[in-house]
């Protein structure tokens, strides 16, 4: 059976903070392995979000996608990613989670699941270079907001938690905002 | 063959325009326009802003991690740099021949990555631009406009896309960083089960790439004058050829042919690549600028990807695409065409090649083999050279007796295009934007030249928050006179100072 939960972790390993992503991806692997809730949720990583990633949201109930952030809120930020159109795709070797959504919308003629971004802060991102000191620090901040989210899969609990609002989209969330 | 427009005789007293950065490549790239009083276009040029310093990354190595480390070379065509690698070091483990299961399974997962790629760059990097118009309405110029206006071409990209994924997942084992490819061969067969899935598709996707020529040669048919002038650039050509001059992707000889298609050197062996091409520097870009060396470098520059190879090829060797190749032929009346907008259609072309090559491989037990690694007498140098989806991709490494990467010198796709698509935007600017009025519409035209060659401009970092483009236009004493900038959010703003 598909699992509900499917968890997108973008980054190059061998570009310093870019593999900030990557790197919680694998350690929320190892956690779930140790879990009865492995079998809920599919880890995907690549190096960019891609149309194709839209397939991956048919028959999820949730989706996740982490991602090192440049120039954004330091350790982290949570947010929904919200049902309006996404912005125009400037670059575009890859798309916003918000573009894949949309995607998907015309793709398969049906809304996403909900989605949500954990984005967390890097420094540099510089070929061969391994994570940068900061960025260590916000990687130990976003694992326990992902090991809090993991463990309650549930998307009102997430709206819960959110600590930002959507910066590509001038959409209220129905959350609370909270410091991370 | 010109260079004119590439450097102007009193830069300081021209005004600036930069497109910085161009947007739907692969990485980051900026083009500098200088205009003088008149507005009219005195000098042009295409940069390249990041260094990508892989070559000295990869030294120190042992040589057996290179197939998977070159991976992060680039997020768009990491299967190219793993199987030009493999094919690199299958000369230092002394792999002269591979087993029939070994090169079939890298050819599978070789044009998997073709046909992927090359759907991605049509229906999603430039059919905005072909279906709606160069200098239509900005916020439909993208995907997300394709699909509400045109659903069904949309899919089908979504979907080609996919399916080229899942014949890479198959072959390497991953979907990211795979380690299917290694020096002597591969590590992993197919299952009569993977085979069974891909089977399940295939003919679906050959139906839709043959669609997708239909479709561009439509789009030549209601625009030729277009198709045909836009930002031609004259040049030589090169690829690889297989051993009876066909289209091959995977393995051959270096072919180059002049501008009007006569041989310029045939049947080269491509380790010995370094006789044949030297590479320039000029101070305004990291990239260097490849020339052939019997030419020198004002004549000696060239073109590759998918213009060059259908043209360069004597034919194809599956039944669709061959006489795709021929009506194009027929089309370009018998001569070379040079038009960066034919790119899309030996683009559409070499697509469904691909696909037929995906069905003919899949239908073959070769690749359920379980003879999968050759090795020989131990080399201390290879080089190894594929067509990638860009173009010609050129990989050479030494090691040493402790097994350790000592020199690695990598000429990928887009450079070897770097001249071409200099003066194609010059050819461009010169038709477009002389004596006009700058707007983002005619600063597309230059980009919609610089997307015909599909660049791979860097490497695949990309971080949120990081999309920025800015075009500039400051007058001879430097102040700004006008911009427009496309922020992160995308929305464009504009400023007149």
């Amino acid at each position: 059976m598909q699992p509900g939960v499917v968890v997108f972790a973008i980054g190059n390993r061998s570009r310093g903070d870019d593999a900030i992503g990557p790197l919680l991806l694998e350690r929320l692997g190892s956690a779930l392995a140790a879990t009865a809730h492995s079998g809920e949720f599919e880890l995907i990583e690549d190096y960019q979000l891609q149309i194709e990633h839209a397939l991956d949201l048919q028959g999820r109930r949730l989706a996740l996608f982490i991602d090192a952030g440049c120039g954004t809120p330091a350790p982290l930020e949570f947010y929904a990613v919200g049902t309006a159109p996404a912005p125009v795709v400037r670059n575009t070797h890859e798309l916003p989670p918000q573009g894949v959504l949309d995607v998907y919308r015309q793709i398969a003629l049906a809304e996403p699941p909900p989605a949500f971004v954990l984005c967390v802060r890097g420094e540099c991102f510089e070929l061969g270079e391994d994570l940068s000191q900061p960025a260590k620090a916000h990687v130990e901040a976003a694992w326990r907001q992902l090991a809090l989210l993991c463990a309650q899969p549930d998307a009102a609990l997430w709206r819960a938690m959110v600590t930002a609002k959507n910066p590509l989209q001038n959409e209220i969330c129905d959350g609370p905002i909270q410091g991370a | 063959m010109s260079h004119q427009l590439e450097t102007a005789q009193h830069p300081a007293s021209l005004r600036r325009v930069a497109i910085d950065t161009v947007s739907r490549v692969e990485g980051h790239g900026k083009v500098t326009i200088l205009l003088d009083e008149r507005n009219q276009v005195r000098q042009v040029r295409l940069h390249i802003v990041e260094f990508r310093g892989f070559e000295r990354f990869i030294q120190g190595r042992p040589y057996w991690e290179v197939p998977v480390m070159v991976q992060r070379l680039c997020g768009i065509c990491p299967v190219s740099h793993h199987l030009a690698a493999s094919k690199a070091l299958d000369q230092v483990v002394g792999a002269t021949r591979l087993t029939p299961a070994a090169e079939k399974i890298r050819r599978l997962m070789h044009y998997g990555q073709i046909l992927q790629s090359h759907a991605l760059h049509f229906f999603y990097l430039c059919s905005p631009d072909l279906l709606f118009g160069f200098d239509s309405e900005v916020s439909r110029r993208n995907i997300v406009g394709i699909a509400a206006a045109h659903p069904e071409i949309a899919k089908r990209g979504v979907l080609l896309r996919k399916f080229g994924q899942e014949v890479i997942h198959v072959t390497a084992g991953k979907r990211v960083h795979g380690t299917g490819s290694i020096p002597g061969g591969v590590n992993k067969a197919v299952t009569l089960g993977e085979r069974a899935l891909l089977l399940g598709d295939i003919y679906q996707i050959v139906g839709w790439c043959r669609d997708a020529v239909h479709l561009i040669k439509q789009l030549h048919a209601q625009n030729p004058a277009l198709y045909k002038e836009f930002g031609v650039c004259r040049s030589n050509t090169m690829s690889l050829v297989g051993p009876d001059g066909d289209l091959d992707f995977y393995h051959g000889s270096l072919r180059a042919r002049d501008g009007n298609g006569g041989i310029l050197f045939d049947g080269v062996d491509y380790r010995d690549y370094a006789e044949h091409i030297q590479e320039e520097v000029k101070p305004w870009s990291y990239m260097k600028f490849p020339f052939f060396a019997a030419f020198g470098k004002r004549n000696g520059w060239y073109k590759v990807g998918p213009l060059a190879r259908v043209q360069n090829c004597d034919h194809i060797p599956t039944p669709l695409a061959e006489a795709e190749r021929r009506e194009f032929a027929d089309y370009c009346g018998g001569m070379p065409t040079h038009a960066p907008l034919a790119y899309h259609w030996t683009r559409m072309i070499e697509m469904l090649h691909a696909a037929e090559t995906i069905k003919d491989l899949l239908h073959d037990d070769d690749i359920l083999g379980d003879d999968l690694v050759r090795t020989g007498e131990r080399a201390t140098e290879g080089v190894g050279v594929i067509e990638a989806p860009r173009g010609t991709l050129i990989h050479h490494y030494r090691v040493d007796e402790d097994d350790l990467v000592t020199m690695c010198n990598l000429i990928v796709s887009t450079t070897h295009n770097n001249q071409a698509m200099n003066e194609a935007i010059r050819q461009v600017a010169r038709r477009y934007l002389d004596g006009r009025e700058i707007t983002e519409g005619l600063l597309n035209h230059i980009e919609v030249a610089i997307r015909c060659f599909d660049p791979c401009l860097s490497c695949a970092t990309h971080a949120l928050g990081q999309m920025p483009l800015a075009v500039e236009l400051v007058d001879a004493g430097g102040a700004l006179v006008h911009s427009l900038c496309r922020n992160g959010d995308g929305s464009i703003g504009q400023a007149s100072a």
